[in-house]
């Protein structure tokens, strides 16, 4: 991309954030011309890279690799688990996301002390990227394409989806939200914030396949875990638990609302 | 204190291609912050990327570019292994720089 | 495909999440409290326990004619009968999205994030449709009944429109009684943008 098309680039950012946000077809056009204008192109490809490093790298009091992490298809099978996340683990006996296995592995495998993950899994203001948010954006990376397919057989996955549709309804704090407040309808705005109608397959699967993603305005790589956190603190509830039961439940009612859809991660967010 | 740039330079065909991700918040020196105060401006004005220590590109940049700049360069004539490095200096004197091998 | 109609079906036949014990305590395990912010937010008050549905699902009508009637008799008026503030200090309180957030500093006043939901000024393209729009809410007039009406709606929603998904200002305590006033005339003031618009 060239000097000039960065300037174009970013004067079209500009010109298109000023435009109310799609409510036809014809308005979405734009979005999809400012993204075919970036190609290929996304800033993530450097922390795929780095995601990369960080599973092949000796760490912990073990100096071990994450070589031999189970995601749900085998120690060390990477290609295709992403999508097929969230899932039952018989070894913990709980359904988990990608973050809560990727801190299983660091704890079973490295002998890292959970702290270690659970103090900064995700970047503050500043930093240049965190560790789980470059092994989520490479694992996101093999599962470029694929059908998003969680686990659907084990009651514990049954009983996740149900928890997680509970919990999109369910209405607390100050300003009495809930995720289906801003993600229950279609053809809703925030903003010029499109909000995809999260309960519909067309809706789920646009939410769901997109994350991780690249966020240009924080420069960092962001994940669904992340966003569901972040959504929860814009609803005045507390801190979103990474990995726990609350936000697996949520990612499995997504996922399982999306299954089918292709994933489309890592990809490029304002 | 030098900046920190990703840099990636890949074969394709005759042509290498660079791609550089810089971490600058390219303040435009026209946004106020919370008390109203004019924030400086703070941006990138000259990058330049060498080839096996010769420049192939060297750009003026200004306020109009986005924080974080994400730069794209195609030329000619590179081969695997050599040495591309990109760098910047912003207006207010400091640079950043980072330098890669092409696959 | 098929294990999936499969497990579709096999669901539908699933009351739905067991428990209410059980969610409670997945919710206090899943947050954490952080800064000012705890794990009391998680609980649930009649009103938002109801309303924890679809939209689509209006519930036991008996229950929501009660809780329409708890929360009319919610609305606090205010004190000297005075309804109506400035709309420069109201169209800040609009454009203000912050306030109850952990990121948020507890000392500075709350906004009232009305551009979220609603359009108002129309110079301001920043609008959400989640709310219809309040372009000219003015030509309405400035009768008793409809300074009233106006105020129960922002104090308590609920008064006229159970389960409405907008946030209780005067309820919660998420806006000051003057900022209240302040926001009513930015509704209702002739020279307001919402209603003076310049040609």
């Amino acid at each position: 991309m060239s000097v000039s098309r960065i300037s174009n680039v970013a004067a079209f950012l500009i010109a298109t954030v000023m435009l109310p946000g799609p409510a036809s077809a014809e308005e979405a056009g734009i979005f999809d011309e400012y993204r075919a204008m970036f190609g290929d192109d996304n800033p993530a490809i450097f922390v795929i890279e780095e995601g990369e490093e960080f599973w092949f790298a000796s760490q912990g009091p073990k100096q071990a690799t994450l070589e031999a992490c189970d995601l749900g298809l085998g120690p060390g099978v990477v290609g295709g688990a992403y999508a097929r996340l969230p899932r039952y683990f018989k070894d913990v006996d709980r359904v988990m996301d990608v973050e809560a296995r990727l801190r299983f592995c660091m704890q079973e495998l490295q002998g890292r002390a959970p702290e270690e993950v659970d103090n900064r899994p995700y970047s503050l203001r500043g930093d240049l990227g965190t560790e789980m948010e470059a092994l989520v954006a490479w694992l996101a990376e093999k599962s470029r394409d694929l059908p998003i397919a969680p686990g659907l057989e084990h009651a514990k996955e049954r009983e996740a989806y149900a928890l997680g549709e509970a919990v999109f309804y369910y209405r607390a704090g100050p300003h009495d939200f809930s995720c289906a407040t801003c993600h229950g309808q279609e053809g809703m705005r925030i903003r010029l914030q499109a909000l995809p109608d999260l309960t519909t397959h067309e809706g789920a699967a646009v939410a769901y396949s997109g994350w991780p993603a690249y966020r240009i305005s924080e420069g960092v790589v962001r994940t669904m875990g992340w966003r569901m956190r972040d959504c929860f603190r814009q609803q005045r509830f507390p801190l979103l638990g990474m990995g726990s039961e609350i936000t697996v439940a949520l990612q499995t009612y997504l996922a399982v609302t999306a299954a089918g859809a292709p994933m489309s991660a890592p990809g490029l967010k304002r | 204190m030098a900046g920190k740039i990703r840099i990636r330079a890949q074969l394709d065909g005759d042509t290498c291609e660079v791609k550089a991700l810089m971490r600058h918040p390219m303040e435009t020196g026209l946004r106020k912050d919370q008390a109203g105060e004019p924030i400086p401006a703070n941006y990138i004005e000259e990058v330049t990327v060498t080839h096996n220590d010769k420049v192939v590109m060297h750009g003026h940049w200004g306020a109009a570019v986005s924080a974080n700049p994400f730069l794209g360069v195609r030329f000619a004539g590179g081969a695997a292994g050599d040495k591309v490095t990109v760098s910047w200096r912003d207006n207010t004197g400091e640079t950043g720089e980072g330098e890669t091998a092409i696959r | 495909m098929k294990s999936k109609i499969t497990f579709v079906l096999w669901l539908a036949g699933c009351i739905g999440f067991a428990q209410a014990e059980d969610m409670s305590s997945a919710l206090n395990a899943g947050f954490k409290s952080i800064k000012h912010v705890g794990l009391d937010r998680l609980e649930q008050d009649p009103l938002q326990a109801f309303c924890s549905k679809p939209r689509e699902e209006s519930g036991d009508a008996a229950v929501a004619a009660e809780l329409r009637e708890t929360a009319l008799a919610s609305v606090v008026l205010p004190g000297d009968g005075d309804y109506l503030g400035s709309w420069e200090r109201g169209q800040e309180v609009a454009n203000n999205g912050k306030g109850l957030q952990y990121s948020d500093n507890p000392e500075k006043a709350n906004g009232g994030n009305c551009y979220a939901c609603h359009q108002l000024d129309p110079a301001e393209m920043a609008y959400g449709n989640l709310g219809p729009s309040l372009t000219n809410y003015g030509a309405r007039g400035q009768s008793d009944v409809m300074l009233q009406y106006t105020w129960s709606k922002l104090w308590n929603t609920h008064a006229y429109n159970v389960c409405s998904h907008m946030p209780r200002f005067g309820a919660q305590g998420i806006l000051t009684e003057q900022q209240l006033k302040d926001v009513m005339a930015f509704l209702f003031d002739p020279d307001s943008p919402v209603n003076n618009q310049a040609e």
